[in-house]
């Protein structure tokens, strides 16, 4: 198929999008798939009217007519030798599909279970759980995805796994613009504890020069009681893709769900993470990045639920947005009647390097209870003068200068992730992004 | 050390300048060979904060008037980052925090740039270690404050003393040390007043820009410059120093 569609309307795109490829699956799935499908008719895709996305423009993403993926794109390990992390527990997808060959599951011992889902459907923890938490009754985006995914990654953890846990979707380079649905659902049991690391990349990591992709991302993560997770989503997407993801996590008693989420790449992204604090002593960590630059649009969307008592949650949100770039945080917060005794602190920092970029945030409090501390900010800023003129004044050129203290702002969101390999890798992004510290 | 026969460093004629419109410096001249060390006074005001981060490259700062060449070259064609490369060197009355950035990483980026100005060999981090070690003696530093973010969290006299380590490390021409002693307590002083006088040679030359006399003890000028009201209005030995110190400034002042 050679025809890709283009300058379509939002409602052709989704249309479009509608005539995916029906992926058949064992019973209990194939209900949810159907009730997903006929939710998604009635659903449409959001217009800038929508005030929950009413900052971002999504009008780049809907002039594609995305096709459904129609054959298995076989990648060697050379072509995402450079997403790999040494010593992880890996799972791979390429354009949605399983590649087995290119997974790495040989420390997947006891402890935890790694496999793809569509492999795991017989499994009574998978259908109990799968589903419960996705909206995809009031999402177009999750409405599609959970009936056009293919496969996606189930992680049940059972133990300490010690090793990261990397899910790595891979995006091939392929002729026509495509739809590329990804899924995780992910079990963290009583008085256990991962870290797991969904990984959004593209082939060979450069320009795309045939069509597009558009990655519909859905994840699903539940924290027993006394779980812990470190849940790190990296999205570095071809500078040319579409990507929107969602992500819902319950948080059980006395459990702790800390989160890293850092969006990079793709022409326009939107990440929305909603957690849920369900028992109580719960404690949320999120920390989250945009660095975006040229025409990108990045839009990250949190919103944590405080709904039972004495829960913790602690936020650092920075955007940098560099020349014609646009970044979009929203941050909501908000306790429940029951939620006596929370405790939580948010905070959005964010960096314009250009006069023609742009910053959207809104940090948002809604408070439905008397005994709680809570407390939040946004500070939007440039490149600090004194600061630029210091290291000037050492002999560093500006670009140098001012890509040193770029850096240094991003480098305390990643230096937070518990993955040290990750940690080089994306600080080595993060500079050649920039143009690297080269005099 | 005075030695008339030694290379001009520093040569500044007449030079004016102004910030936010009003002009501050008002014709500074001043000449600075190798091997000698200045002392600039004068009361708060004065132009003598404003003259060193003009000669730095201060971007608030625009140079209305005169000249300044440094070994021969024309200061003001010069960025701030030339000026450095050139061999100037600014010690900051008041330090800048930069989270995120170690110390030992901006130090030996600064160092690297240097040595690639020089012709010479960049440092590896490994290599790099055995010069920074060595060089955290000259003020007494712990080696834990390389591991830092950049002056964030230091004490006062810890972000002079790593402005002296800087120094030492990039081992400038000519070092314009600006109000380096303010905030100081004695020990401190001391401290950083001994890494000044190791870091002498015949070959470089220091500017102090000081309201007091107390560091002049330490580290002894050549020459005492006082400025007022935008200009250099009395050039003398060390035993000026003490003179303001026994009757102040208003002498000079009505003098003037």
């Amino acid at each position: 198929m050679n025809l890709t569609p283009k300058n379509l309307t939002r409602e052709q795109c989704f249309e479009q999008l509608l005539l995916g490829k029906t992926v058949k699956s064992a019973g209990w799935l194939e209900n949810i798939r159907v009730e997903a499908l006929a939710h998604a008719r009635t659903l449409n895709f959001p217009s800038v009217r929508h005030d929950d996305w009413r900052f971002t423009d999504l009008s780049q993403l809907y002039l594609h007519g995305f096709q459904p993926v129609d054959s298995f794109a076989r990648l060697t390990l050379d072509d995402i030798r450079q997403w790999l992390i040494p010593g992880a527990i890996r799972l791979v997808f390429v354009d949605g599909c399983y590649a087995a060959e290119l997974s790495d599951l040989k420390h997947a011992g006891a402890g935890v279970v790694v496999t793809s889902l569509a492999e795991r459907l017989g499994d009574r923890q998978v259908e109990s759980s799968f589903g419960r938490y996705a909206p995809y009754k009031q999402d177009a985006f999750v409405a599609l995805n959970t009936n056009f995914f293919e496969d996606g990654s189930w992680v049940h953890v059972t133990g300490e796994v010690a090793r990261p846990i990397q899910l790595l979707h891979v995006a091939s380079k392929r002729e026509v613009s495509s739809a590329i649905y990804s899924r995780n659902m992910v079990v963290v049991e009583p008085f256990s504890r991962a870290t797991v690391i969904e990984d959004y990349v593209v082939e060979g990591g450069v320009g795309l020069e045939g069509g597009t992709y558009f990655t519909n991302a859905v994840t699903e993560v539940v924290l027993k009681n006394d779980a812990q997770l470190q849940h790190i989503r990296v999205q570095r997407e071809d500078k040319n893709a579409f990507h929107i993801g969602h992500c819902t996590v319950e948080v059980g008693k006395n459990s702790v769900y800390s989160a890293t989420s850092l969006a990079f790449g793709a022409r326009v992204s939107r990440h929305a993470l909603h957690i849920v604090q369900q028992g109580e002593g719960a404690e949320m960590h999120l920390n989250g990045l945009a660095l975006v630059a040229g025409r990108q649009i990045a839009d990250t969307h949190t919103q944590v639920d405080h709904a039972a008592p004495r829960g913790k949650s602690t936020q650092l949100h920075k955007c940098i947005a560099d020349a014609s770039a646009h970044a979009i945080f929203s941050g909501k917060i908000i306790v429940h009647t029951g939620a006596a005794g929370t405790d939580s602190v948010q905070s959005s920092r964010n960096l314009l390097l250009s006069g023609k970029a742009r910053i959207d945030t809104q940090p948002q409090l809604e408070i439905f209870n008397d005994d709680v501390s809570c407390k939040h900010g946004a500070t939007i800023g440039q490149i600090d003068a004194g600061a630029l003129f210091f290291l000037k004044s050492r002999g560093l050129t500006e670009e140098r200068a001012r890509n040193l203290l770029t850096h240094a702002f991003a480098a305390e969101i990643i230096a937070k992730i518990p993955v040290p390999a990750l940690v080089e890798a994306l600080s080595k992004t993060i500079l050649e992004r920039m143009g690297g510290l080269g005099t | 050390m005075i030695n008339k026969a030694s290379k001009v460093l520093l040569e500044v004629k007449n030079l004016k300048a102004e910030v936010g419109g009003v002009e501050i410096l008002k014709g500074v001249d001043l000449t600075v060979r190798a091997g000698e060390v200045h002392a600039i006074m004068g009361i708060n005001g004065s132009g003598k904060s404003t003259f060193s981060k003009v000669l730095a490259g201060h971007p608030d700062y625009t140079v209305t008037g005169g000249q300044a060449s440094f070994e021969g070259q024309d200061l003001f064609s010069l960025e701030p980052e030339q000026r450095a490369r050139a061999g100037i060197f600014l010690a900051f009355q008041y330090p800048v925090e930069i989270p995120g950035v170690s110390n030992s990483a901006l130090l030996r980026l600064a160092y690297n740039t240097l040595q690639t100005e020089r012709g010479l060999e960049e440092l590896d981090p490994l290599e790099f270690d055995d010069l920074i070690q060595e060089k955290i003696k000259v003020v007494e530093m712990d080696p834990s404050f390389l591991g830092r973010s950049v002056n964030e969290g230091f004490s006062g006299g810890e972000k002079k003393r790593n402005e002296i380590l800087q120094m030492a490390v990039l081992a400038p021409k000519l070092a314009i040390l600006d109000e380096t002693d303010s905030g100081l307590d004695i020990d401190a002083l001391r401290i950083v007043a001994k890494g000044v006088n190791s870091l002498l040679s015949s070959d470089n030359a220091v500017v102090m820009v000081t309201h007091y006399q107390r560091l002049l003890n330490y580290i002894v000028p050549d020459y005492v410059h006082v400025m007022d009201g935008g200009r250099i209005v009395r050039t003398g030995g060390k035993e000026l120093a003490l003179e303001l110190e026994a009757r102040g400034y208003d002498w000079l002042r009505a003098a003037a």
